[in-house]
């Protein structure tokens, strides 16, 4: 399983056909305490660099992009009861959604754990 | 630090030689004057009432008229007698702050004194008791208010017509904006783009949104105006119009209006004027003559309408001679006879013949009735009270008191266009030059136990921690001396670091409410049964 | 001047502190042909106290107050009478002059207040969630219109006929700008609703039903299958009510299946004012709608020491966080006149609203009997509240305005409400509270039995 990350501060795990996306933690320190995850339907076709999930703190609410194309085939329904996993483990329990990879060709503009660590101390 | 008070008294200030002593918890959780209230939940019945009605009006009587829906389950409401009623929401008013008590610096809010000869006047039985549906022969006397102040409204502005009915500010730029796509549809040429600069106030995005524009913003200079080579570039044939707010949200007065307005209108557009800050310039400057196109006023900013803790407000916008025709209905009109009409749907084609060449299109109904009569009623009697000269003082006190303040700290809280010269009605600042960990939130709740309400912070958005001042011109140069000594004082804490800060407000009713708790688990309506009237029990609503 | 407290010397004094010479050296950002150099022309100059208070007063005399006549009128306003404790506790400072409760801490007293008023309101439609209220019933109604199609995501919207035609007027502006699609109508003079005609009109392409309750002509349809055939399509059922006293003696709308509940909540504690400031009251059934709703919503958390408080919170949603997306661009509301609601409905408490209701329906009962029994006048409705409609077999707005002539206020004549529908012209829409005398009646019936005779 490999893990990539993009610009906009999201991870994709990738396994076979199916990726599941979340927030990095570098994002959700940015964000601060989160309150509410506006996550997509199952059966939603999601496109790359489009809106796709929504994730809101007390006084922000941000756009999350789908970092590749796919339909959403899961979505994390614990994170509507318990949208403080995104803060206590953003790049484990609490990821946003699953979907599959309609091209894999997408993933290869991709940062890997090393780029996206030197992207982040860069801002 | 001299006393600012002309006696030299500071009060509450102990005496040398005598320390203050703090107390012991109290069983009651209330600290003498600071008292704690349950919910009306918790100590309401209901059996109990603060309402008597003729003996035998009970529910048994009820005939039966009502179909198959006579109601069968409880309700489950609340009451207390009148003199419980009393005590529990006296007890909640002295929770708030208010302009009663104290300076209100919040910018662009402009919470000034409100008259109480405007109270006193809008509950005369003739303008608080009339039905708005009353034939109107009957209502002459609120026709005539309505037209009175119309017309100062359109005078003060330099304006061609005036819509009244818009219930508050952001239902008046939605007017506005629905004039004007009106405007443009009548000619056939449909725009999809309102320009907004970035430091407008949220209402503005989101007004051109639901009227079915798309946003774009307009960058500002360094000055803190909107840069007008950047607008003009980006004029074109899909440009319905810009929204500009004049005086700005930083406090400056727009100096290339009319060059804006000329631009947006040889583009083919039409200029929204957010008129917020309409009590810096009343009676001393007319949007009319910089080419605006539409302005909302806020009657509860500059013509002293009470905010009553968020409303109700009133919005009427004043119209170009290009935007009048497509006003809502409905509107007032006095005829060469004397006699205002109020002009409905059902006549407004005909009025509008006779009256108006034909030339009146109304883009349609905006609400139920006529509008906020109660606050126009307070308003005219505010315009009345100050009169032409009056007004004109408004704007320049107003003025005069936030260039003050401004001067009084830009040696020590950043101003960030204290360059660009003098401010309008209110002043800016931002958060450079605070220790590290500090915020402008730590500095606003740190004014809260100096006894003031915090001024509008970050907004706007392009000054990094902003601080918005906004004085008005209802405060004494003594109460201006005592908060800015109050206001220099956390500043001064704030760049030095005083880590307390973090944990004010230390005396208000509540120390800082978790909102991430509020949110995460929302509780909107009180869940529980009712006790039986009698019976119910106080909660420990301020126990730990 | 009375409101200005800076002296000469003050100004001075300031003056020389931020370096200006005069006044004008302030403004010297606005372009000099558009500095005004004398005050406004036409306006007077300032005036005390007596003159204005005079001037006011002149004006008010040329009103008819509805306390001074026998008085009928409703179609969305009532009057109902305030207990005076009500008026005098919106007067205290600290609520009248405060601001929107954006510092919590120093705000309680309207945080409170405000959530007790979404309490109260949720309770009396029957929801889960009320917001802290919108500017009236007829922008509200809109705004659920435009829940409604976030929600289901379609936007075609079916009225009922008998929708105040103000509010259809409002919804149907705004829909020119959204693209939604209106499905409108005009009531018919029929003694019941038209549940079966609006059934019909639901399809799969509905994002909601509007329908009135009491309606417009003061009949009291049934919800509960109208909210059955909508959920049967994925369209939302929104009821819309004018008259909160009603829900003291009917059924809630909540209870029988409506998805979003509107309406005007002036009847309770504000007054008549010509039509306004008043006070929008928006509910919704289902807690899950709550992130889609308009407004602000005031909600419980506690306090850094552990003491329970309140906060507006979901702010979200609202226009000062998410700008061009926000679910409105609602900002100032109603607040006061929500205090006003708020403390009237503490002090009537269930048993009182129980009591007002029944004490209006009693008198709207013995009206309408009495009005019966005029010569050429029936009464249409097989149910209705404290409203009717009466039928009288001539132009009804030319007898109201006879009437009015005479010193009475017989009512809402349905040719004012639409103008231009003959079929409609001879129905006559009588209002009575507990406001309404006995004497009042029989002043009413006979005058209108003058009038036709």
């Amino acid at each position: 399983m490999a893990r990539y990350f993009t610009e906009e501060h999201e991870w994709i795990d990738v396994d076979g056909d199916t990726a599941t996306v979340g927030i990095t933690d570098y994002a959700q320190e940015q964000l601060g305490d989160i309150v509410f995850v506006e996550l997509p339907d199952t059966g939603a076709q999601v496109a790359k660099g489009k809106d796709a999930a929504v994730v809101e703190s007390v006084k922000a609410a941000s756009d999350v992009y789908a970092p590749i194309t796919g339909e959403v085939t899961e979505a994390n329904q614990a994170l509507d009861e318990d949208p403080a996993l995104v803060n206590s483990s953003p790049e484990t329990d609490g990821w946003f959604f699953k979907l599959t990879i309609a091209d894999k060709g997408e993933l290869d503009g991709l940062m890997d754990e090393a780029a996206y660590k030197s992207f982040c101390d860069g801002l | 630090m001299n006393a600012p008070n002309k006696s030299g008294w500071k009060p509450g200030t102990p005496v040398e030689g005598h320390n203050a002593v703090s107390g012991p918890d109290t069983v009651t959780g209330n600290r003498a004057l600071m008292l704690e209230e349950p919910l009306i939940f918790e100590i309401g019945g209901p059996d109990t009432t603060g309402v008597d009605f003729a003996a035998g009006a009970d529910a048994d009587r009820l005939a039966s008229r009502l179909g198959d829906l006579a109601r069968s389950e409880p309700i489950g409401l609340p009451g207390l007698t009148e003199p419980e009623t009393v005590r529990h929401y006296t007890r909640l008013s002295r929770q708030n702050y208010a302009i009663d008590l104290g300076l209100f610096p919040l910018g662009s809010c402009t919470m000034k004194h409100n008259p109480r000869l405007n109270e006193k006047v809008a509950r005369m039985p003739g303008f608080a008791d009339v039905h708005p549906l009353q034939p109107v022969d009957t209502v002459r006397g609120a026709l005539e208010v309505m037209n009175e102040l119309a017309h100062w409204l359109i005078k003060l502005t330099g304006m061609h017509g005036v819509a009244m009915s818009p219930k508050a500010g952001a239902h008046g730029e939605l007017c506005g904006i629905l004039c004007i796509r009106a405007a443009l549809e009548a000619k056939g040429d449909a725009r999809e783009v309102i320009l907004v600069p970035e430091s407008a106030h949220g209402t503005n995005p989101a007004t051109a949104a639901f009227a079915g524009y798309r946003v774009e913003d307009i960058p500002a200079t360094s000055e803190g105006r909107v840069d007008l080579e950047a607008l003009k570039a980006r004029l074109g044939p899909d440009v319905a119009g810009v929204m500009i707010t004049n005086p700005n949200t930083c406090g400056l007065f727009e100096r290339d209006m009319k060059a804006i307005s000329d631009a947006v209108h040889a583009a083919g557009g039409y200029v929204y004027c957010d008129g917020a800050n309409f009590n810096a310039i009343v009676g001393r400057v007319r949007p009319g003559d910089l080419g605006v196109d539409a302005m909302h006023i806020n009657l509860h900013k500059t013509f002293s309408t009470p905010h009553g803790g968020g409303g109700p407000g009133s919005g009427p916008v004043v119209l170009s001679e290009a935007l009048s025709p497509y006003a809502p209905l409905p509107y007032t009109a006095r005829t060469a006879d004397g006699v205002v009409h109020l002009v409905e749907e059902e006549d407004a084609d005909s009025f509008s013949e006779e009256h108006f060449g034909g030339k009146m299109q109304s883009f349609g109904r905006m609400t139920a009735f006529h509008g906020q009569m109660g606050m126009f009623t307070r308003a005219l009697t505010y315009i009345l009270s100050h009169g032409a000269d009056g007004l004109r003082q408004v704007a320049e006190d107003a003025v005069l008191n936030a260039n003050y303040v401004l001067r009084s700290l830009e040696d020590l809280l950043h101003a960030p266009f204290a360059h660009s010269g003098p401010c309008m009605h209110e002043a800016l600042f931002g958060d450079k030059g605070f220790a590290e960990g500090l915020s402008t939130l730590d500095l606003a709740k740190a004014l809260i136990d100096e006894g003031y309400h915090p001024m509008t912070m970050y907004f706007p958005l392009v000054v990094h921690g902003a601080m918005l001042v906004e004085p008005t011109e209802t405060e004494s140069k003594a109460a201006l001396d005592q908060f800015i000594m109050a206001l220099r004082s956390v500043a001064e804490r704030a760049i030095a670091g005083d880590e307390s800060m973090k944990s004010a407000p230390h005396y208000a009713p509540r120390r800082r409410l978790d909102e991430t708790q509020a949110a995460r688990k929302p509780l909107l309506a009180w869940e529980g049964e009712l006790a039986p009237s009698g019976r119910a029990v106080r909660s420990e609503v301020g126990g730990r | 001047m009375r409101y200005l407290p800076l002296t000469d010397a003050d100004r001075g004094a300031m003056l020389e502190k931020v370096g200006a010479k005069s006044i004008d050296d302030l403004f010297v950002d606005v372009p000099e042909e558009a500095r005004l150099s004398g005050p406004i022309e036409g306006l007077p100059m300032h005036a005390s106290e007596m003159a204005v208070e005079k001037h006011m007063r002149r004006l008010s005399k040329k009103n008819l107050a509805a306390g001074d006549a026998p008085f009928f009128l409703g179609a969305g306003a009532y009057r109902h009478h305030v207990p005076a404790s009500v008026d005098h506790i919106i007067q205290r400072g600290e609520f009248l002059t405060a601001y929107t409760p954006y510092q919590p801490e120093i705000a309680q007293g309207t945080l409170q207040m405000l959530f007790e008023f979404q309490s109260q309101v949720a309770r009396l439609y029957g929801c889960a969630v009320a917001n802290a209220s919108m500017y009236d019933g007829s922008t509200a109604c809109w705004e659920a219109v435009a829940m409604a199609a976030r929600i289901t995501k379609r936007d075609r919207v079916v009225l009922s006929g008998a929708l105040h035609p103000h509010y259809a007027e409002v919804v149907r502006t705004m829909a020119k700008f959204t693209e939604d699609e209106i499905a409108g109508a005009e009531p018919a003079l029929q003694s019941a609703p038209d549940n079966q005609g609006l059934i019909a009109r639901i399809d799969d392409t509905t994002s909601c039903v509007v329908v009135q309750y009491p309606d417009i002509l003061g009949r009291l349809p049934n919800l509960q299958e109208i909210a059955d055939a909508a959920h049967d399509k994925g369209a939302l059922l929104i009821v819309v009510n004018t008259e909160p006293v009603a829900l003291g003696a009917v059924k809630s709308p909540g209870e029988q299946g409506a998805d979003i509940v509107v309406g005007e909540g002036q009847a309770i504690g504000v007054g008549l004012q010509f039509g306004g400031p008043y006070l929008g009251l928006f509910a919704v059934r289902d807690p899950k709608h709550v992130r889609q709703m308009p407004g602000r919503l005031c909600g419980e958390t506690v306090d850094a020491e552990g003491k329970r408080g309140f906060v507006l919170t979901l702010s979200t949603r609202e226009q000062h966080i998410r700008r061009e997306k926000a679910t409105s661009n609602i900002c100032t509301n109603s607040g006061l006149c929500a205090l006003a609601f708020s403390v009237h409905m503490t002090l009537l408490g269930e048993k009182g609203l129980r009591a007002l209701a029944a004490e209006n329906h009693r008198l709207a009962c013995i009206a309408a009997d009495r009005l019966a029994k005029v010569p050429g006048v029936s009464v249409l409705n097989e149910s209705f509240f404290n409203e009717f409609t009466v039928r009288i077999g001539q132009d009804a707005r030319a007898v109201v305005r006879k009437l009015a002539d005479d010193g009475v206020l017989a009512g809402v004549s349905l040719g004012r409400l639409f103008p231009g529908n003959d079929a409609l012209a001879d129905g006559l829409l009588v209002a009575v509270t507990e406001t309404t005398t006995e004497e009042d009646i029989e002043t009413l019936a006979s005058a209108l039995e003058g009038a036709l005779s």
